[in-house]
């Protein structure tokens, strides 16, 4: 049975991680309430954009002069993996559960006999990826706090992208990254980067059936807007990002103060208990040496 | 009045009812009032001239980056830096 002192020294041993534990949420949940309030403000241009796309891209055929962003390169041989993760451990499975997916999803494209090239955001998961596919990595990026990511790193990390699709380097880009749902939950997710996958469009998004001017023409406006949309996806996908790493964070922060919190409990009892034995181990020594006498 | 809002992937910085707004248009600067015919354009990097009132002074905002869109509801211009 361990002496009473080790019992002492690792009881505050735990009850000195349990308070950076609990220090730790704190902060998540102050950042969480920030990148959620951020990802909130987003959302206005991501939709009204989306909104835009969907109506031009419905009145442009697709053709061979078509904007390579929008009709592709017509193969789907080479696939990028855009898997953007965060540069910190310490929150929960949120970094696993994305390059969890992304090897999945590259495991059966594989299969078919695609090629999948990786081109990660975030040191998590480049780790993760590195290992597996230690030929496939394109191009690594370490983002830093996920939070103060500003639209211009995200513009810069799209143009990289989209001159390489230029140059040839891939077919098809997907995204992966977490969803934030809620504090509780947050779901990786799969998304179409290259080409721009055009969403529905939606009875009100027509413009009431007038007819709308356009300066320059469609195809021009649309051809300006897609590396824009590109952009709007992968800010709008750091945004989400930030808000579950700290959701994820904070989760994994309460479970481990309370797991602290159980472990003194028992530590204690056990540490109570071994004072008692030795009291009493004591007193029947007193009580057996009286009586010898 | 004519709806106006302004928007960056940042946040939504304006959402108002003005007189007119000026904006720069890539093949033009183009004054909006209310009851504006659909229209859709992109800009140029240049300033957005807000008028609340007829006659009043202009506020004026640097944008780069974007495009304007009217329509019944009035004018949204998504810029992606302001200032």
């Amino acid at each position: 049975m361990a002496s009473l002192k080790a019992l002492k020294i690792r009881i505050g041993s735990v009850k000195s991680t349990q308070k950076i534990t609990k220090a730790m949420k704190m902060v998540a949940a102050a950042k969480l309430r920030r990148a959620q309030e951020a990802a909130e403000a987003g959302r206005p241009y991501a939709e009204r954009l989306e909104k835009v796309v969907a109506s031009l891209a419905s009145k442009v055929t697709v053709s061979e002069s078509s904007p390579k962003l929008l009709a592709g390169t017509g193969k789907d041989q080479v696939h990028l993996f855009v898997v953007a993760t965060s540069d910190k451990g310490l929150a929960g499975a949120f970094n696993t559960n994305i390059a969890r997916l992304a090897r999945r999803r590259a495991q059966e494209l594989i299969a078919q006999g695609k090629t999948v090239k990786f081109y990660t955001i975030g040191r998590k998961g480049r780790a993760v990826l590195r290992r597996l596919y230690p030929n496939d990595q394109l191009h690594a990026i370490e983002p830093g706090d996920l939070g103060k990511l500003g639209f211009d790193d995200a513009q810069g990390y799209a143009q990289d992208i989209i001159d390489r699709f230029e140059d040839g380097q891939f077919d098809v880009a997907h995204l992966f990254y977490s969803n934030f749902k809620s504090v509780l939950t947050q779901e990786p997710t799969e998304q179409q980067l290259i080409p721009v996958a055009i969403p529905e469009v939606s009875a009100d998004a027509q413009t009431g059936g007038a007819a709308v001017e356009y300066e320059p023409d469609e195809e021009e406006i649309l051809a300006d807007l897609l590396p824009r949309n590109v952009a709007i996806q992968l800010f709008r996908a750091m945004r989400e990002n930030a808000a579950s790493e700290q959701g994820s964070k904070m989760t994994a922060m309460d479970n481990a103060t309370r797991n602290a919190g159980d472990l003194i409990k028992r530590l204690e009892i056990q540490y109570n208990r071994t004072r008692q034995a030795a009291i009493t181990t004591e007193l029947v020594e007193i009580i057996s040496g009286a009586e010898a006498l | 009045m004519l709806h106006f809002e302004l928007v960056t992937p940042e946040k939504l910085v304006r959402s108002e009812e003005v007189y007119m707004v000026v904006v720069p248009g890539t093949e033009g600067d183009f004054g909006v009032l209310q009851g504006h015919a659909p229209f859709m354009s992109t800009i140029r990097d240049g300033s957005i001239a807000i008028y609340k009132a007829d006659k009043s002074e202009p506020e004026t905002l640097a944008i780069r980056g974007g495009f304007a869109e009217v329509n019944e509801k009035g004018l949204t211009v998504l810029a992606e830096h302001i200032g």
